[in-house]
């Protein structure tokens, strides 16, 4: 049971480009986090923060190193087996807006991965109507479109899609950055509340360039500079007695 | 105060609408004529009547008849038919498999979709409708042969349009997010990129059927297509090419009636896209 929800090690992504040098987005980037542990990532924009939770989800292939869900190496999954992974694992996307299928209701969207898991038709849009009002949305977004709603209302869509088959792993990629503080607040409420829900058995990865709202929001964190780990730990420990130079700016520039 | 621009684009929407519609209907008739044809004829078709062949239009017989005396309206009615039920079961099946493909390939890229667009350019190499006389001259005649014909020149185009837009939709966030939903591969290609992709695609099936239509009856003209007693259009024109000068109108009926149904079929093309394309549409 002390089995790490998620262990990535050795991660890495090198973009090929013709005509130009490799570029290495990802450095052999290994982490892990505990069931229950929320984590932040926080690094400059272009640090590879996207990149490397693409990989994690396997919607982008990695160069190197492997990814263990509960135990379970999912590294070079595909198919079948890796749609049920995904019932574990869910990613709110950094662009939710375009996250969604323009041609689908949000409804549609939010209910995708139960139907997949082969919930009824019925249950489904009960269902949604649940994760809708729990993520702050009114019933009748349900048969909304993407153009339809604002950036914020999407945000919440897109929290309640990742949350509708209960994953045990949710990765937040800049999910509160396009908001106003308000709402970011209640976003933020709104995944606490989860958390603790949950019996804590929901661990989350959470991006953000903000160092404020990870020391308030995670446990750890780790700071990701030009693609490698650069320093990782207890929050408050980090922010404290920063170790490497990057972070020290980072903190000093917020202080 | 309401601004001069606004007021601009509220009329040119209305249009748009009603050209819609009004082609649209105008298609209708003409599809609902060539399926019931058979009840819609004066006279029967075939009927040969030697007494008043070659008789010049009248009150009777409104577009004249023809070396056998039949009644040519019955006929270019009859030819609606062959005609117009040819050219859209032609463009529908060359959307689907063009499509079919172009997906395909997009979706796989590598080498399925290096393969697949080769084959493409090798047909698009040739002269289209010269291509599809050598293909309906080596399949033989008949109307199957000609439609079979003109697929074979046009599926490229369908393939890379499919292709191009199926690659841009391939990147998109949602797809990423509708694979993390666990949906599989069918799943996403039909209810994700198929929607998304459709629009450019039915315009050009509609801008293509006069097109279509008119090779139709080119090849027929030419002896490749449909074979007599069928009334095609543009094998009854190629028909009667040696009674131009004594009874124009056994060439000119089907002619006009072909004339008139590519003409509302481009029309209707033309409208759809002004209709689809989001400038032209305030959402
Ligand atoms: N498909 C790609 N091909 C080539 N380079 C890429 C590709 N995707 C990302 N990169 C590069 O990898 C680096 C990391 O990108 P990534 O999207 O992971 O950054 P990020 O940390 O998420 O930034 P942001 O905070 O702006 O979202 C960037 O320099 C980017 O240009
Ligand atoms: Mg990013």
């Amino acid at each position: 049971m002390d089995q790490p929800a998620l262990k990535v090690s050795h991660l890495t992504k090198v973009f090929t480009r013709k005509g130009q040098p490799d570029f290495t987005a990802v450095d052999h980037v290994s982490f892990s986090i505990q069931a229950g542990e929320c984590a932040g990532l926080i690094g400059e924009s272009g640090s590879g923060k996207t990149t490397v939770v693409n990989m994690i989800t396997r919607l982008l292939d990695p160069t190197g190193g492997s990814i263990v869900l509960n135990g379970e190496d999912i590294t070079r999954m595909r198919g079948k087996e890796l749609r049920k992974v995904y019932a574990r694992m869910q990613m709110v996307f950094q662009t939710p807006a375009e996250s969604f299928d323009p041609r689908c209701t949000l409804g549609d969207g939010i209910g995708e991965s139960l139907r997949n898991n082969g919930r009824s038709r019925r249950e489904t849009r009960d269902e949604v109507a649940r994760l809708m009002e729990v993520c702050g949305l009114s019933a009748d977004f349900a048969s909304r479109y993407p153009h339809q709603v604002s950036g914020g209302e999407c945000q919440r869509a897109a929290i309640a899609r990742a949350l509708a088959i209960k994953p045990r792993l949710l990765i937040c990629d800049e999910a509160t950055s396009s908001l106003d503080v308000t709402i970011q607040k209640e976003i933020i409420a709104l995944l606490n509340k989860l958390r603790r829900e949950k019996d804590s058995d929901l661990s989350i990865l959470f991006i953000c360039h903000d160092i404020a709202l990870v020391q308030q929001f995670c446990n750890r964190v780790l700071v990701l500079y030009k693609g490698k780990i650069v320093e990782q730990g207890e929050v408050d420990a980090v922010i404290r007695n920063p170790q490497d130079p990057y972070t020290r700016r980072l903190i000093d520039s917020i202080l | 105060m309401r601004e001069p621009t606004v007021r601009t684009q509220k009329i040119k929407k209305d249009t748009t609408r009603t050209r819609l519609i009004f082609f649209g209907i105008l298609a209708l008739i003409l599809i609902i004529c060539s399926v019931f044809c058979e009840y819609l004829t004066p006279y029967d078709p075939y009927l040969q009547d030697l007494k008043n062949a070659k008789a010049p239009p009248s009150l009777s017989h409104l577009f004249g008849t023809d070396r056998y005396g039949r009644d040519m309206l019955s006929r270019v009615i009859v030819g609606s038919k062959a005609s117009i039920f040819s050219t859209l079961l032609l463009v529908g099946l060359v959307t689907v498999l063009g499509t079919m493909a172009g997906v395909f390939g997009g979706w796989h890229g590598k080498r399925i979709d290096t393969v697949l667009m080769r084959i493409s350019d090798m047909f698009l190499a040739f002269p289209g409708l010269v291509f599809a006389m050598a293909v309906a001259g080596v399949l033989g005649g008949g109307l199957q042969n000609a439609i079979i014909a003109l697929m074979a020149i046009s599926w490229p185009k369908y393939a890379r349009i499919a292709r191009s837009e199926t690659l841009v939709q391939k990147e998109a966030p949602y797809l990423k997010a509708a694979r993390l939903s666990g949906s599989g591969t069918l799943k996403i290609v039909f209810k994700h990129i198929l929607p998304n992709i459709i629009g450019p695609i039915l315009v050009t099936s509609m801008l293509d059927i006069g097109t279509m239509m008119m090779e139709l009856a080119g090849l027929s003209f030419l002896g490749l297509g449909a074979k007599p007693p069928t009334a095609e259009w543009g094998s009854r024109m190629s028909d009667a090419r040696s009674l131009l000068s004594s009874a124009p109108w056994v060439t000119l009926s089907p002619g006009v009636a072909i004339f008139i149904s590519v003409m509302i079929f481009n029309l209707l093309g033309d409208t759809i896209r002004d209709y689809a394309d989001p400038k032209s549409r305030g959402r």
